[in-house]
């Protein structure tokens, strides 16, 4: 069967011919690093290896996790993540712009067709755009960066297949953890999973993002979505390149009908996931009467312009609960930026809200603002291990940012349709 | 003797390498590795040991320290069912050798921690030295395993580049 998957990996290997398992050699059209994985890393293997990178071009560098540097080894990381940056003539560098994975496409650089690595986990974030992008470790990416090329195994693809449409105050969140929960977080088999059918086609493309970014918790190395105009849209109005070929990229097939596994949003319910996995998600209305100390609208997964919009929406001349804090970690500069000019950042600020850098920060576990010992948060991160946020006794519940600006309102976990009305 | 360190529940890259530490250098990092789950390990762990782990090994980040730090510490072969994408590729790349192994085996009952063991990596073969039990695990696909006894990807690279010559 011909996946979207195999079209993808067919253009990067020059191999017309692929099934699953195949082996295959590919051509790496861009690879992104950060300050945490990247020149830090890559630079003593690339001088071990006696090799500059092989393509300054194809090279996007993003500081977003010891942002903001705040001692010595972190400020003495990015002087030198700025060092390799100029060493190797590298032009496209975003120094404290926000996160990777949604800065490097609202930047242009991700359109339908392409195959990319990134140096970071939810990389397959990049799969929203019908590009074939997946992360690798910091060994793997010098390999890359000194030979532009990387091995890849044939992927299956298991078909995600939506129908109908998301109820109002329902997410792409929501629809994640539902899967979460359903196929388990190992349940993607390191394969290739593809979101498709009427319900993915209508989300906006920062929705669609946040199916892509957690296929890393369904276990998948990709999560890819066949490009449409929404696509299009999107990334001519970011500056990149459509190729004029794109519509062959729009396939949305299984390996084989047993890979296909079919989801209803008509009645799907705000989704909360309990400590310590995001499989661990019920609807919202299960968790009664309890409470938390954080509520955190962050990440690349939940603090994008649209989940900021999201949060305004549920906190607009409401404040939140005495005896815990609201903080905001916007995705990025851009995403906040835009979100002052709309008044969203206003309303957030007015609600109570505290305000945290672009940056990857509390979600893994990074700063000062990491969670202490025994908190509890409520977050629309990606994210709930054991001590991944903060102290080993701290826990964690994963939910849309609607669920948690309504938490935030009430103190205590929260349906959001109980403050917005259904 | 090298010993078997059964692993219960799901092992994330979290719990092998803690975020806060990941700042670290390794050998830091390395002495707090596993200590959610075994606090024991990092300060006992000795050359040559085995782990054993349940389905999905090293879910979580793409933090490649998650697979150094085990090689760091002399452990011979992780074994598990299945292991996340990432994680597996990571541990090739640095020469830890990762093994699946068939999920009925898992209930071999000598097969606990603390058992003793020889592990071979040439058979990928595991042998319970309590009762001469021996497991023969599934073999490395073709170059994968050459570029395991390389000692990793980058050892490999340098031998390539060795032989097509420098680029600078």
């Amino acid at each position: 069967m011909v996946t979207l998957a195999k079209k993808l990996l067919s253009k990067a290997s020059g191999q017309s011919k692929l099934t699953a398992g195949d082996i295959i050699i590919c051509d790496v059209d861009l690879a992104m690093i950060h300050d945490s994985g990247g020149p830090r890393r890559v630079k003593p293997i690339l001088e071990r290896l006696n090799r500059k990178v092989w393509d300054k071009n194809k090279i996007v560098v993003v500081t977003d996790h010891y942002v903001p540097a705040d001692s010595d080894e972190t400020r003495a990381i990015q002087a030198l993540t700025k060092k390799w940056v100029k060493d190797q003539s590298i032009e496209n560098f975003y120094d404290e712009q926000g996160i990777c994975h949604v800065v490097l496409p609202e930047r242009g650089h991700l359109t339908p067709g392409i195959f990319c690595v990134g140096g970071d986990s939810h990389s397959p974030t990049g799969g929203a755009f019908g590009a074939y992008m997946f992360g690798i470790g910091a060994t793997e990416m010098a390999g890359v960066l000194a030979t532009g090329s990387i091995w890849i195994q044939t992927p299956e693809t298991i078909l995600m297949s939506w129908k109908n449409q998301l109820p109002e105050y329902v997410t792409a969140k929501d629809m994640m953890l539902a899967m979460c929960s359903k196929i388990g977080m190992g349940g993607g088999r390191y394969q290739a999973i593809q979101y498709a059918g009427e319900t993915i086609r209508s989300l906006p493309m920062q929705e669609r993002m946040t199916l892509s970014n957690m296929a890393a918790e369904l276990g998948a190395q990709v999560g890819l979505i066949a490009p449409d105009e929404t696509t299009i849209a999107y990334v001519e109005a970011a500056g990149g390149q459509v190729p004029e070929n794109w519509r062959d990229f729009q396939i949305e097939t299984a390996e084989k009908p047993s890979n296909i596994i079919n989801f209803d949003a008509t009645n799907l319910s705000p989704q909360i996931a309990a400590p310590h996995s995001p499989a661990n998600a019920d609807d919202a209305s299960e968790f009664r009467n309890i409470g938390f100390d954080v509520a955190y609208i962050g990440a690349c997964t939940g603090a994008k312009y649209i989940d900021l919009v999201a949060a305004a929406k549920v906190l607009r001349g409401r404040h939140i609960a005495n005896g815990i804090t609201l903080k905001v970690a916007p995705a990025s500069l851009r995403d906040q930026n835009r979100a002052k000019d709309d008044g969203i950042m206003q309303v957030l600020q007015d609600a109570g809200a505290e305000f945290l850098s672009n940056s990857c920060g509390i979600c893994a576990g990074y700063g000062e603002d990491r969670l202490g010992e025994n908190q509890v948060c409520i977050s629309s991160t990606a994210r709930n291990f054991k001590g991944r946020m903060g102290a080993q006794t701290s826990a964690v519940y994963l939910a849309s940012p609607y669920t948690v600006a309504a938490s935030a309102v009430t103190g205590t976990l929260t349906d959001p349709r109980l403050l917005l009305g259904e | 003797m090298p010993r078997l360190w059964r692993l219960e529940g799901t092992i994330d890259t979290d719990v092998l390498a803690p975020g806060y530490y990941m700042k670290s250098p390794l050998p830091e990092l390395a002495k707090h590795c596993l200590e959610a789950v075994r606090s024991d390990f990092s300060h006992s762990v000795n050359q040559g040991d085995v782990i054993l782990a349940n389905a999905n090994m090293g879910v979580g980040s793409s933090r490649e320290q998650a697979a150094e730090v085990l090689k760091y510490l002399g452990i011979a072969a992780v074994i598990a069912p299945s292991f996340a994408g990432i994680f597996y590729r990571n541990a090739i790349n640095l020469g830890l050798p990762v093994f699946t192994i068939d999920e009925v085996l898992m209930d071999i009952p000598t097969l606990v921690d603390g058992a003793k063991v020889k592990f071979d990596f040439d058979t990928a073969e595991l042998q319970i030295l309590d009762d001469a039990t021996s497991i023969s695990l599934i073999p490395f696909p073709g170059f994968l395993k050459e570029l395991i006894l390389d000692g990793g990807l980058v050892p490999h690279l340098e031998k390539r580049f060795q032989t097509e010559g420098s680029s600078i």
